[in-house]
């Protein structure tokens, strides 16, 4: 006789309202008698059921990987297996997308095809790292399933002390104020620290994230330990016409207040003649303007990257922001993106041998100050690295130090007018 | 990914909104596409993304992409199909829209599904809100973007958040002596308090560690790396609402979102205490911002003053930042607002 179902009242009121319920969908998986997974749903709706009537998790860690891999499975335990004996192991594999998270459906149901034989039919589009979450898989399934998803040539992603899976916005593949290609920028630097994934050896995580523009759609100035972020060093093109039929549409109030007073730096002014005047050299690459006038306006054609380093969420110490270290970095050809990827891998190796265990580059930078990250990343200072120069009083400059800092600005300013 | 973007790649012309939930790409080579935008429950069953390639495979080519808050997209080059495809989308439950200034899906963590440290769920909450802001999903009419974000611990997986609903620890962790020593690293768990709270101890002659209770912060970053000390609870894991969190550079820098309310009851199935506290702010913001503003920059416009008797959320004494590189977060101006 199939198991029976367990009585759900908390989770059956999540199947009521407009949005799609994840409640429903996994019921559906508990109610199909005859697959593998089936029972095993059952017994997961009742810990999650359990949880909510107590109000605390039941699930533990533990150590669970695939041959040749450090880490990209998360091994959950069940601590209340007694009561729920089949769900009692369900681990989430970590599958790495494709850039830009697209897929054709041969794949997705390919997906589905191999998580039904192994797991438990659950599947999350994404985990905010970026990976595929294929939720619910017993150890003994774990290597099969793997071996299944790697044969489609899908690997998995970080876990633990590694390199993260990363994500990148749409990017150039449906978005014209992309300044650079994300799709190629995330696959090499990615492919050239796999090793640094699957073998978690780092301080602490580490993750590289890639937005086209400062709308940072895939969220790496937070989140990032290298944020990628694109933007230009030209002038923005302007298509005056098609600022007129916005001032035209909007009305002149409309683009003052909308435009022209939102501009963060007072680097637009609209012309007697409803045409856009940009002082380019004030214009601090923002997008606002372009957003409101995607017709009219677009990046210039020198188009290339930010990178800023050191971004992270809240443990332990709080928030940070990613901060400056190349304020402008050309990606066009393949010699760019190599100078990228060897960037990465410079910072991920002194993040290695410099950071303490469990400290995020965030962090490190805090304990060390950025001037010591960028001597060793032999990179020079740049005026666009900081809001403003020090306040502090304090600073020890021993006479001789500070000409040899002039002298290394001004060897910089000479060689990037030749 | 689809044949239209890979022939277009890097050679976009302009977009625009049509409608909500839909966005449309006109490239240089002419080509045009129809992006149609809908939310999804991100923890899905096979059933449910089969049904979504059914749709896909019919009116999409058979392609179809994902976005960073769960939401799927559905390019087609056929302004034809854009009705069709929203209707079907419709009638199978799926919301569209999403774009431009609606509030989007919100971004979450694990929670009680999955996670080993969860103060709350994730997928529930999220449920919950999102059946509640429905309208705000399908239409756009807030000033700008609006985008909530969740988290299950204070580890904040969720992220910077327009609207963050943050789970808040408001007790120290309760320590099982009998467990410490076989189960946790006790100097990387001692170095891992923000505060430097926690000691070696020896408890009933066996070492454990013990918690000054009155410099904890209650951050239960010790709980992952020692699950004896257990710092969820029932009653005294709570909720709190935080605003203004940007990620973009757009106009005004990033920012950080800030408490505005906390002590909000931990409530399964449907958090409705939570909501409303959300609702507020949200009805607040659609009335009282100007195009364009982002939560945290209508806010910097108006003032906490304001923004505090606008949503009628009280202000407290744990409205002040208090650790010691806060003082910047204090007013050191002659600039107030009445």
């Amino acid at each position: 006789m199939a198991k029976q179902m367990h009585k759900t009242p908390m989770l059956d009121e999540l199947e009521k309202g407009p949005w799609p319920s994840f409640i429903t969908g996994i019921k559906r998986l508990a109610q199909s008698e005859g697959k593998p997974y089936a029972d095993m749903m059952k017994d997961l709706l009742g810990q999650l059921e359990h949880s909510y009537e107590t109000r605390l998790g039941y699930w533990k860690g533990g150590a669970i990987s695939v041959l040749g891999y450090g880490g990209g499975v998360i091994p959950r335990f069940s601590e209340v297996a007694d009561k729920f004996p089949l769900s009692s192991e369900f681990h989430t594999l970590r599958i790495m997308p494709p850039a830009g998270m697209h897929y054709d459906t041969k794949t997705l149901r390919k997906f589905c095809d191999i998580w039904e034989k192994y797991g438990s039919g659950l599947i999350a589009f994404h985990g905010q790292s970026g990976d595929i979450m294929f939720q619910g898989c017993r150890s003994e399934n774990v290597q099969p399933a793997f071996d299944e998803f790697n044969e489609m040539g899908f690997d998995l992603g970080g876990a633990g002390p590694a390199v993260r899976t990363s994500t990148s916005c749409v990017g150039a593949a449906r978005c014209e104020m992309s300044c650079y290609d994300e799709q190629k920028a995330l696959r090499e630097c990615i492919n050239s620290t796999l090793d640094d994934m699957h073998r978690p050896a780092l301080p602490y995580k580490f993750k590289f994230k890639f937005s086209g523009c400062a709308n940072d759609c895939s969220n790496a100035i937070h989140r990032a330990d290298m944020a990628v972020i694109g933007t230009w060093a030209d002038d923005m093109q302007v298509d005056q016409a098609e600022v007129k039929n916005y001032v035209k549409k909007l009305g002149r109030k409309g683009i003052i207040d909308q435009v022209i007073s939102m501009c963060p730096t007072r680097a637009l002014s609209l012309n007697d003649d409803d045409t856009l005047d940009v002082d380019n050299r004030s214009c601090v690459r923002c997008m606002h303007c372009l957003n409101v006038m995607t017709k009219a306006l677009k990046p210039g054609k020198k188009r290339g990257a930010a990178i800023l380093v050191g971004g992270k969420r809240t443990l332990k110490v709080g928030d940070m922001l990613g901060s400056v270290v190349v304020p402008f970095m050309k990606l066009e050809d393949d010699e760019d993106y190599e100078a990228l990827v060897e960037l990465g891998q410079k910072i991920i190796e002194f993040f290695a041998e410099n950071a303490l265990e469990h400290e995020r580059v965030g962090e490190m930078i805090a304990r060390i100050g950025l001037g010591t990250l960028l001597e060793g990343l032999e990179i020079g200072v740049d005026p666009n690295m900081i809001n403003h120069p020090r306040t502090n009083s304090y600073v020890r400059i021993d006479g001789d130090d500070w000409e040899a800092e002039v002298e290394k600005w001004n060897e910089r300013k000479a060689a990037a007018a030749e | 990914m689809h044949p239209v973007l890979v022939e277009n790649k890097g050679n976009w012309k302009w977009h625009d909104r049509p409608q909500p939930g839909v966005l449309h790409h006109v490239s240089y080579s002419g080509d045009e596409v129809w992006t149609v935008k809908a939310g999804t429950q991100r923890q899905m069953d096979v059933y449910t993304v089969r049904k979504l390639c059914d749709i896909a495979d019919q009116f999409a080519d058979g392609y179809v992409r994902f976005t960073v808050r769960s939401n799927i997209e559905f390019m087609v080059t056929d302004e034809k199909k854009v009705q069709p495809l929203i209707d079907k989308l419709k009638a199978e439950g799926f919301p569209v829209g999403g774009t431009g200034n609606s509030v989007t899906m919100i971004s979450h963590t694990q929670g009680w599904l999955h996670c080993d440290i969860p103060g709350t769920d994730a997928s529930g909450v999220v449920k919950s809100l999102m059946d509640e802001l429905h309208a705000e999903f399908i239409r756009e009419e807030m000033p700008n973007r609006v985008k909530i974000t969740t988290s299950c611990c204070q580890i904040n997986c969720g992220g910077q958040g327009d609207i963050a609903v943050n789970v808040q620890h408001t007790k120290p962790p309760r320590i099982n002596h009998d467990l410490v020593a076989g189960v946790c690293e006790r100097p990387s768990v001692i170095a891992r308090c923000p505060v430097a709270a926690i000691r070696p101890a020896m408890v009933n002659g066996k070492p454990s560690l013990e918690v000054d209770e009155k410099k904890c912060v209650c951050c239960g970053a010790c709980f992952p790396p020692c699950p004896p000390m257990q710092i969820n609870h029932p009653e005294f894991t709570r909720v709190a609402i935080w605003v203004g969190g940007k990620h973009s550079s757009t106009r005004s820098k990033p920012t950080f979102h800030k408490l505005v309310a906390a002590n909000i009851p931990n409530n399964p199935p449907r958090w409705p205490e939570a909501a409303d506290v959300v609702k507020r702010i949200l009805r607040a913001y659609k009335e009282d911002a100007k195009a364009w503003e982002r939560v945290g920059e209508w806010i910097d416009r108006v003032g906490w003053p304001r923004f505090f008797e606008l949503t009628g959320l009280p202000f407290t004494k744990f409205h002040l930042e208090t650790w010691k590189g806060g003082r910047p977060a204090l007013n050191a101006s002659a600039q107030v607002r009445f």
